[in-house]
C-alpha cells in the first residue's frame, strides 16, 4: 500500500481525530488528537492491510521556539512506524501543551515503547499516561529539568561532584 | 525440597542454593569484561539471573543538543562520534537526511562512494565485534587477529578521508574529497588481508568446541519478540527475518549491485556470529562491485598547467591582481587533495546553496569567497525549508535512521538519531534472564552495545 | 608536584627504573577513544614494547589509571570512586581531548575535563589521539614514573 492509500484509509476509519496530513519528502505522516492515539496506534498494527509491526523510533520535538508557532502546542510527540509485511513506513504525530504534557503509553503494543517513552520524559518532560516504570533513561534521578527543552541552557550543568563550570 | 549441601552453598551449583534468598549483583559501569559503559542489576539465584535491571545513559554526551547549536554541517563531527566504529555510515545517513529535506540529489559519483566507504565501515564494525566478544570469551589470538584486520581497513580510511577513526568526511551534498589515486589496489590489497584473516578466524572459531558451547543457544530471544523490540541489523537477520535498509529501501548505490541478505534462524549468540561473518564477506563485496563500476573511474584528477604557490596566489589578489586569476591553476596543498574543480564537481551536488566552491574559485574569484562565504559564516549557511524528513540507512548494528526539523534557518531545529542499538539493549534483560551469569557476558558481547550512539 | 616527590638516593632510582617497565593499567575506557588504545594495544603498534601491555580490571592492582573517553556527570562519581581505589604511587593519564577539557561537548551532560575531578599526570590531546600520540604519551608517563613524579 503506498502512503496515500494508508492516509486515505487511517481517515475513513478515524475520522475527524485527524488534525492534518501531509507528505513532505515523501514521507507520509498524520497528526491526531491525543484521544484517539491508542485506538490508532493499535490499527495501525493489528489492521491487515497496515500491519505496521515494528515501532521504528518515538520521540518528541519542542515548538516553543520555531517561527509561527510559538503559541500553538509547545510538544508533540512523533511515532515512525515501520511495517515488514509490507515495507511501508508512517509518521504519525500527537500535539499536547506545555501544562498538560501527557500522552497515553505505547507499550502494551510494543515494549520497546518503554525504554523510548522513558528518554521523552528524560529529554522533554512528556509524562506517558499508563507507563509501568516511568524512570530517567539517560540522566540521573537528581538532575532538574529536561535538556532537550528549548529553554534549557545547553551549558548549564549540574554535577554530582567537582566543581560547577 | 532437600537441605543444601555446604559444597552447593558455596558453589551456586545447581538452579539455586534453595535459600529461597536472591543476591542482587551490580555490574557495571565500569566491569572488565563489558566493552562498554551500562549498568546491569541482577537479581541472582545461585547463578542463574532472575531479573535484570539494564542502566543506561553514562555516555550521554548531549549529541540532539549540540546539533542545534551549529550549523547544518557542523553537526557532522558529532555524528562521527555516535557510532564510533563505523563512523562513515552515520556521516552519509545524516547528510542524506537533510538532502532529502533540501530536495537535492548527490553525484553518481558521490553515491558510489558513499556505498564504497560505508561497506568499509560495516567490515570495520563487525571486525571489532566479533573480535571484542571473542576476548571476553578468552580467544585473545583472535581480537589480535580482527583488529589486524581493522588497521588495514583504517589505512585505507586514513587515505580517502585523512583520519583514521572520527572521519567527518560526509558533507550535506556529497563528500568532503574525491577518492585518492591508487586507491581501487590498496583496496583490492587490504580486503585480500581481511579475507585471510576472516578465512584464519573461521578456522579458530566457528567449529570450536569452546566458543560454541559458550555462544550455541546462549542469549536467545524469539522472532516475535524481536520485532516487538524493534530490534534491526544482524541481531533481527540472526531471528529469522531477512530486512535490511539497504535490500527494503534502496539507496546510493545499493540497488545496482549484486548481495545476499544473510540470515540465521536460532537468534541465539551463535547465529549472530555467523550473521556477522557472513556480512563482513558481502560488504566487501558490495565494496568492490561498486568500485569496479563507478562512475569516472576510481583515479583522481591530476592537475595540470602552470603550477603557482597558493600563497603568491594570495599575495596576487591582495594586490589587486585579480584580473585572469581564475584562469589561472594553482597548486593546492596537499591537505586540500580531491578538493580541486574537477574532482569537487564530481563528488558534490551542483548547488550553491548547499555545497562549498571549489578550493580555485574560493581562493581565486570574488564570486567564490561570497558562495563559500554565504555557507560559512553564522547566520547564513544551508538552509533548508521548513519542515521535517526521516532517512533511514542500514548502520552497522542495524536502522540508522535520521528524523530532522528544519524551522528555515541556518542550524538545524531539531536532529534525531534513531540509535540502531538501542532496541537490543532495551531487550538485553529479556536475553539474561534465565540464563547463568557467565552468559551475559557473550551475550552483551554478541549485541554489540556502542555507547557513542547507546546514549548519544 | 607535592613536597617530597621527588627522590635523589640510588635505590629509589632503581626502583623508578623498574617502575617505569612494568606499567600495570587500569583501562577506564568509556568512548570513542577506546577504538584508538584498542588499536595501539595490539599487534600494530603494541604498546608491551614499553612494559605497559597488562592492563589489570581491578584499580586495586594497578597503578596507572588510563581514563579514555568523555567522562559524563553521571559517570564522574564511579570514575573518582576507581581512582581512589587505586593504591598509591598511582599515576593517571588523561586520553583523548574529552578528558582534557571537555572537547567539543561543552553541554549540560560532559565534565569539562577530569583534572576538576583528580589530579592528573599525563594529558593525550587528541580526538582521538592517534597511537603515536599514545605511545609519545605514554613515554612522558614513563619519565615521570621514572622520577617518582606524582601529583596525587
Amino acid at each position: 500500500m503506498d502512503g496515500a492509500a494508508i492516509l486515505e484509509r487511517l481517515r475513513a476509519r478515524l475520522g475527524s481525530a485527524i488534525v492534518e496530513t501531509h507528505a513532505q519528502c515523501g514521507d507520509h505522516t498524520a497528526v491526531i488528537e491525543r484521544a484517539a492515539l491508542p485506538g490508532a496506534l493499535s490499527l495501525c498494527r493489528d489492521a491487515a492491510e497496515l500491519a505496521f509491526d515494528v515501532l521504528m523510533d518515538l520521540t518528541a520535538v519542542d515548538y516553543q521556539k520555531y517561527p509561527g508557532r510559538e503559541d500553538g502546542p509547545r510538544f508533540e510527540v512523533v511515532y515512525h512506524l515501520y511495517s515488514l509485511r509490507w515495507n511501508h513506513r508512517l509518521r504519525i504525530k500527537v500535539r499536547v501543551d506545555e501544562d498538560d504534557a501527557v500522552v497515553p503509553t505505547a507499550v502494551p503494543l510494543w515494549p520497546i515503547a518503554n525504554w523510548l517513552e522513558r528518554e521523552v520524559w528524560d529529554m522533554f518532560g512528556v509524562r506517558f499516561e499508563g507507563h509501568p516504570d516511568p524512570r530517567r533513561l539517560l540522566m540521573y534521578e537528581e538532575f532538574v529539568g529536561h535538556p532537550l527543552r528549548k529553554d534549557y541552557p545547553i551549558n548549564r550543568r549540574q554535577p554530582l561532584i567537582g566543581p560547577r563550570i | 525440597m532437600a537441605e543444601p549441601t555446604r559444597r552447593e552453598i558455596m558453589l551456586g551449583e545447581g538452579s539455586g542454593t534453595g535459600s529461597g534468598q536472591n543476591l542482587t549483583v551490580g555490574m557495571g559501569p565500569a566491569h572488565p569484561a563489558m566493552h562498554g559503559i551500562i549498568r546491569i542489576l541482577a537479581d541472582l539465584d545461585g547463578e542463574i539471573i532472575r531479573k535484570a535491571d539494564v542502566e543506561i545513559g553514562y555516555l550521554h554526551r548531549a549529541f540532539e543538543k549540540d546539533c542545534e547549536v551549529g550549523g547544518w554541517n557542523n553537526a557532522i563531527p558529532y555524528t562521527d562520534r555516535l557510532n564510533y566504529v563505523s563512523p562513515l555510515i552515520n556521516n552519509f545517513a545524516y547528510a542524506n537526511a537533510v538532502e532529502k529535506l533540501l530536495g537535492i540529489d548527490v553525484t553518481e559519483r558521490c553515491k558510489y562512494i558513499r556505498t564504497i566507504m560505508s561497506e568499509i565501515s560495516r567490515v570495520c564494525d563487525h571486525l571489532t565485534c566479533i573480535g571484542a566478544s571473542a576476548m571476553e570469551l578468552g580467544a585473545f589470538t583472535v581480537f589480535l587477529y580482527m583488529i589486524k584486520a581493522r588497521e588495514f581497513l583504517w589505512e585505507l580510511v586514513e587515505d580517502v578521508t585523512g583520519a583514521r577513526l572520527t572521519i567527518s568526511y560526509g558533507r550535506v551534498g556529497g563528500v568532503k574529497a574525491d577518492l585518492p589515486e591508487g586507491f581501487d589496489a590498496k583496496l583490492r590489497e587490504a580486503f585480500k588481508q581481511t579475507r585471510e584473516v576472516l578465512d584464519e578466524v573461521h578456522r579458530l572459531l566457528t567449529g570450536n568446541r569452546i566458543f560454541m558451547d559458550r555462544m550455541v543457544g546462549v542469549g536467545v530471544i524469539s522472532r516475535e519478540e524481536t520485532i516487538a523490540y524493534a530490534i534491526t541489523g544482524p541481531l533481527l537477520r540472526a531471528a529469522g527475518v531477512g530486512f535490511d535498509v539497504r535490500r527494503a529501501s534502496p539507496h546510493w548505490a545499493y540497488d545496482r549491485v549484486e548481495f545476499e541478505v544473510p540470515t540465521q534462524k536460532d537468534g541465539d549468540n551463535y547465529a549472530r556470529y555467523l550473521v556477522r561473518m557472513a556480512e563482513m564477506e558481502q560488504a566487501m563485496r558490495i565494496a568492490e562491485q561498486a568500485l569496479a563500476a563507478i562512475p569516472g573511474g576510481p583515479i583522481n584528477v591530476d592537475f595540470e598547467g602552470r603550477p603557482i604557490d597558493p600563497a603568491a596566489y594570495v599575495d596576487q589578489g591582495k594586490q589587486g591582481k585579480t584580473e585572469g586569476l581564475l584562469l589561472v591553476p594553482i597548486t593546492l596543498s596537499p591537505n586540500l587533495g580531491g578538493q580541486d574543480r574537477k574532482a569537487l564537481e564530481r563528488v558534490n551536488a551542483h548547488d550553491k546553496r548547499v555545497v562549498l566552491p571549489p578550493k580555485e574559485t574560493a581562493y581565486g574569484s570574488i564570486e567564490g569567497l561570497m558562495n563559500h562565504f554565504m555557507l560559512i559564516m553564522e547566520g547564513y549557511g544551508i538552509r533548508p525549508p521548513q519542515g521535517e524528513a526521516y532517512f533511514a540507512s542500514e548502520g552497522a548494528n542495524g536502522e540508522l535512521g535520521f528524523y530532522i526539523v528544519s524551522d528555515g534557518g541556518d542550524r538545524p531545529y531539531r536532529v534525531r538519531c534513531r540509535p540502531p542499538c538501542l532496541p537490543p539493549m532495551a531487550a538485553l534483560h529479556r536475553m539474561i534472564e534465565g540464563g547463568m551469569i557467565a552468559d551475559l557476558i557473550p551475550t552483551f558481547g554478541s549485541v554489540n552495545m556502542i555507547g557513542g550512539e547507546l546514549d548519544r | 608536584m607535592g613536597v617530597g616527590s621527588f627522590f635523589t638516593s640510588r635505590l629509589d632510582e632503581a626502583i623508578g627504573w623498574a617502575r617505569k617497565y612494568s606499567i600495570f593499567q587500569y583501562p577506564f575506557v568509556t568512548a570513542c577513544c577506546g577504538m584508538e588504545y584498542m588499536a595501539t594495544a595490539c599487534s600494530h603498534y603494541d604498546v608491551d614494547r614499553f612494559g605497559a601491555g597488562l592492563p589489570r580490571f581491578s584499580p586495586r592492582q594497578a597503578d596507572v589509571l588510563f581514563v579514555v573517553g568523555t567522562i559524563s556527570h553521571k559517570m564522574a562519581p564511579v570514575l573518582k570512586r576507581i581512582y581512589d581505589q587505586m593504591t598509591e604511587p598511582k599515576w593517571v593519564v588523561a586520553f583523548g581531548v574529552c578528558t582534557c577539557t571537555g572537547g567539543f561537548y561543552d553541554n549540560y551532560a560532559t565534565v569539562q575535563g577530569i583534572d576538576t575531578i583528580i589530579p592528573v599526570d599525563v594529558y593525550i590531546p587528541g580526538c582521538p589521539p592517534r597511537p603515536e600520540s599514545v605511545i609519545d604519551g605514554l613515554m612522558k608517563l614513563q619519565d615521570r614514573i621514572a622520577v617518582g613524579a606524582q601529583r596525587y
